[in-house]
């Protein structure tokens, strides 16, 4: 066990360092010259020549890597080029904002998934099976942003429940979440359907049945937590999924996490501000991922880590 | 905006003026506004920060020497009390107004103008506005980074300080209003070091109270500012990371007070067609001229014939309409409210007959191919195509590539990559009001440089010795404004570009604010003039 854990964690470090390289590159050949946009429309030739050289700029790209890379292993990702401020403080004041979104995206969406599917399991191949299939359908099918802003016009505008976006209370912080949330509540609800039914048609069940004990008890006791196994395992994996959506979902409801400070930065091509952002999701998706790695076996000894 | 003339009344020695037609001094004091932004504001740093969003921002949390009157295109005296300017036009002479404060309570003097012009073209800075104090003396080595400070201004005492210049510059009481000279505190910068632009102290009519990134800026009365009841608010809310339809929502719902990305493009018509909001909407002109520039240094586009032809060929009524009429019209450089803008030219008229004909003539009967380079965002693609179109209709073929703002600006900086390049999104507006602005960096050979802003790579030296001229002309603002309108007028002779249109700014405001009109749509202070406005519950 220790060894499969030191294997994958020396994997994921190396996963890392070629990210950094990949996104360094990419950021490089971009053909936008950081210090034009720094130095803006009134510059002079000698001041964009006097920024870039400040900024190492005109260093061979492997001294730029090799400089990132040594500030990185430091803790230091450079100052944003724009805002002038450190990007790790930039990243760090808006860190908690996403995750608390992402934890309370997670929550939703396993409380909406899970219900439909077990519901939808329970009465398989009947109306209410077909009507929730299609609604899960629909909701991973919706793009986020009309999501979002259905959710804000009909709950905030019109109803007046929730403030039109914002961040601060926990009413600012439901719309958001069922908004995340939903895409993830759409396959979840799929996911507990199929792996109910399969586990519903498994000996035990039928075991259970004979002994005389009551459906409810059956399906709270025997059923779902046989179910929602392979479940679990994925929610490590579906970090990456809302790395993704956070950055949409942050900007309709004007969240301030890292989805808004990366939107902001890829547009005004604030180069060290995009790789610190790169870096903390890429961080944030792997270790996602080796959580799913060692979850699983814990929960399913059938899983073996080798 | 009735009248944006700039005074031609300003003397060599003027003192501070009193109130104003138009603008209420009067109003009373008190309330509060809310402005909603999608973006988080970069920098409040007054000699970093450059884009609308905190450009009128920086306005309002600090002063320079020179400002403009509330509402106009009209300089007047800020920080100054007085100036004076010495025959030759090269010493100006600058008197500090008594008692004026910092928001950390310390008095600003003469030392501090010095350190605040020094700090802003110093190279260490990094200060995208350093190349507008170029005609300060001593600007071209500190700015290289070489001697012991700008030479060109000189403490005289406490309250007078001494710039001189190393040529008469008509522009250069604009350029003291510019944000980039704002006087700050040089114990705050240094204590803050790179943070100063998140923990601003300046001497403006508000201070900066509280800002949680990613949430809101709140901005606060400065109880000791120079000008008597001002500013009318007690204070100002940004509220950050709403998107302009999330904004728009806000604002009809009584949650906030002004959009300052705007009116989104999707529900434009909608809202100003709506009867509720026909008091709410204020409608005025923009320091702004949209255009195609044509590669003068590529063929085809170095024979003039060509580039002629292409202003007849483009319907340009087309494309305003196309945007739901939030412009007008253009037929040169400069937009109708720039001094020294041509009302009798009429320009070149579309004539797509005229243009196939004169391409013929220029020997090209069968048209050509050329790409068009574009910024990929809404309307710009849409307006590339309309040009598009209007090519086909005499010949000529362009393929459009749409890209990323920084991308197009780069393709424009290199000398034989882009043919045509339509601006919208990326230039031009004024940074101060004045005709030699739209001249230097984009049409001017200094411009013509690899990184450039000049992408029609358009370098006439008859033109430039002019500009020259002109700019030269210190004292007589009429001759001076007549010879701008001459050179622009000659420049479309060459026609190096096809202006498209001058947009119009729709400013919406919630019932709870009011003043002038032409606060809302403040030449300088994008969008609105955060100082003058006051709120309609204030008594």
């Amino acid at each position: 066990m220790w060894g499969y854990l030191l294997r994958r964690l020396f994997e994921s470090a190396l996963i890392l360092l070629g990210i950094t390289f990949v996104t360094f590159v990419l950021l490089y050949l971009v053909p936008a010259d950081p210090a034009r946009q720094i130095a803006g429309r009134s510059a002079t030739a000698e001041t964009v020549a006097n920024i870039r050289d400040q900024l190492g700029l005109n260093d061979p790209l492997v001294t730029q890597y090799w400089r990132y890379l040594t500030g990185l292993f430091q803790g230091d990702m450079g100052r944003s080029y724009l805002q002038r401020a450190e990007v790790s403080s930039l990243i760090a004041s808006r860190l908690p904002a996403s995750l608390l979104l992402m934890v309370s995206a997670i929550v939703t969406e396993l409380i909406i998934g899970l219900t439909i599917g077990v519901v939808a399991a329970l009465r398989r191949n009947r109306p209410v099976d077909h009507t929730l299939m299609i609604l899960s359908f629909v909701a991973i099918s919706a793009p986020q942003f009309v999501i979002g802003i259905l959710l804000l016009y009909v709950f905030a505008v019109q109803l007046g429940w929730f403030p039109i976006g914002g961040y601060g209370t926990f009413a600012h912080l439901v719309l958001p979440s069922v908004t995340l949330g939903l895409l993830g509540a759409g396959w979840y609800s799929r996911m507990m359907r199929s792996s109910m039914i399969e586990v519903l048609n498994q000996d035990l069940v039928r075991t259970a049945r004979a002994k005389g004990l009551s459906k409810l008890r059956i399906v709270t006791r025997h059923v779902m937590p046989n179910a929602i196994l392979p479940i679990i395992a994925m929610i490590g994996i579906d970090i990456g999924l809302f790395m993704s959506g956070i950055v949409v979902v942050e900007s309709v409801f004007g969240w301030p996490g890292i989805g808004q400070l990366a939107w902001q930065a890829i547009q005004r091509v604030d180069i060290p501000v995009i790789m610190g952002v790169t870096m903390v999701s890429a961080t944030a998706i792997v270790l996602g991922n080796l959580l799913a790695d060692f979850v699983a076996p814990l929960i399913d000894p059938r899983i073996k880590t080798k | 905006m009735k009248s944006m003339l700039l005074s031609s009344a300003l003397g060599l020695a003027l003192t501070a003026t009193g109130a104003l037609a138009q603008v209420d001094e009067n109003a009373p004091q008190g309330g509060a506004m809310a402005v909603t932004y999608q973006d988080d504001v970069a920098t409040l740093d007054p000699a970093i920060g450059y884009d609308w969003q905190n450009w009128s921002m920086i306005k309002s949390l600090f002063d320079g020497l020179m400002g403009y009157e509330p509402g106009t295109t009209t300089l007047r005296n800020e920080l100054a009390e007085s100036y004076e300017v010495s025959e030759d036009g090269l010493v100006h002479t600058f008197t500090l107004k008594d008692g004026i404060m910092f928001h950390n309570g310390r008095e600003i003097v003469a030392d501090d103008v010095k350190y605040s012009l020094e700090r802003v073209t110093n190279p260490e800075t990094r200060s995208p506005g350093a190349g507008f104090f170029g005609m300060i003396d001593g600007f071209d080595t500190w700015n290289a980074g070489e001697g012991e400070g700008l030479s060109g201004v000189q403490v005289i005492d406490d309250k007078t300080v001494e710039i001189t210049l190393s040529r008469p510059d008509a522009t250069f009481r604009h350029v003291m209003a510019l944000n980039f000279a704002s006087i700050v505190p040089q114990e705050a910068v240094e204590e803050a070091g790179e943070d100063f632009g998140r923990q601003p102290v300046g001497s403006g009519a508000f201070r900066l109270a509280e800002w949680t990134p990613g949430q809101q800026l709140v901005f606060e009365r400065f109880e000791d500012y120079h000008r008597a009841g001002v500013p009318k608010l007690d204070s100002v809310t940004f509220n950050i990371g709403l998107e302009p339809t999330v904004a728009l929502l806000r604002i009809q719902n009584g949650d906030a007070d002004i959009p300052g990305d705007g009116i989104p493009p999707a529900q434009f018509l909608q809202v100003v067609n709506d009867a509720e909001y026909e008091d709410q909407i204020v409608e005025g002109g923009q320091l702004q001229t949209g255009y195609i520039t044509m590669n003068t240094q590529m063929a085809p586009f170095d024979n003039v014939d060509v580039r002629k032809a292409m202003n007849m060929a483009i319907n340009k009524d087309r494309i305003v309409q196309m945007i739901n009429n939030r412009a007008v019209p253009a037929n040169q450089p400069l937009p109708p409210t720039m001094p020294g803008y041509d009302e009798e030219y009429e320009g070149y008229a579309y004539d797509p007959e005229a243009a196939r004909q004169m391409l013929a003539d220029a020997g090209f009967p069968d048209g050509f191919e050329t790409e068009l380079y574009v910024m990929n965002v809404d309307p710009n693609p849409r307006i590339a195509q309309a040009i598009q179109q209007d090519l086909a209709e005499i010949g000529v073929t362009a393929e459009i590539r749409s890209l990323a703002q920084a991308n197009v600006i780069a393709a424009g900086g290199e000398a034989d990559q882009a043919p045509m390049i339509w601006s919208g999104g990326m230039a031009w507006i004024a940074d101060f009001p004045d005709p030699s602005n739209f001249y230097g960096p984009i049409l001017g050979c200094a411009g013509a440089t690899p990184g450039g802003w000049n992408w029609s790579w358009y370098c006439n030296e008859d033109i430039d010795a002019r500009a020259t001229e002109a700019d030269a002309m210190v004292g007589d603002e009429a001759a001076r404004e007549d010879a701008w309108r001459q050179i622009y007028v000659d420049i479309m002779e060459d026609a190096p570009w096809v202006p498209i249109f001058n947009e119009q700014r729709f400013t919406l405001h919630s019932d709870n604010v009011t003043g002038d009109d032409s606060l809302f749509v403040d030449p300088v202070h994008i969008p609105v003039n955060y100082d003058y406005i006051y709120s309609t519950g204030a008594q």
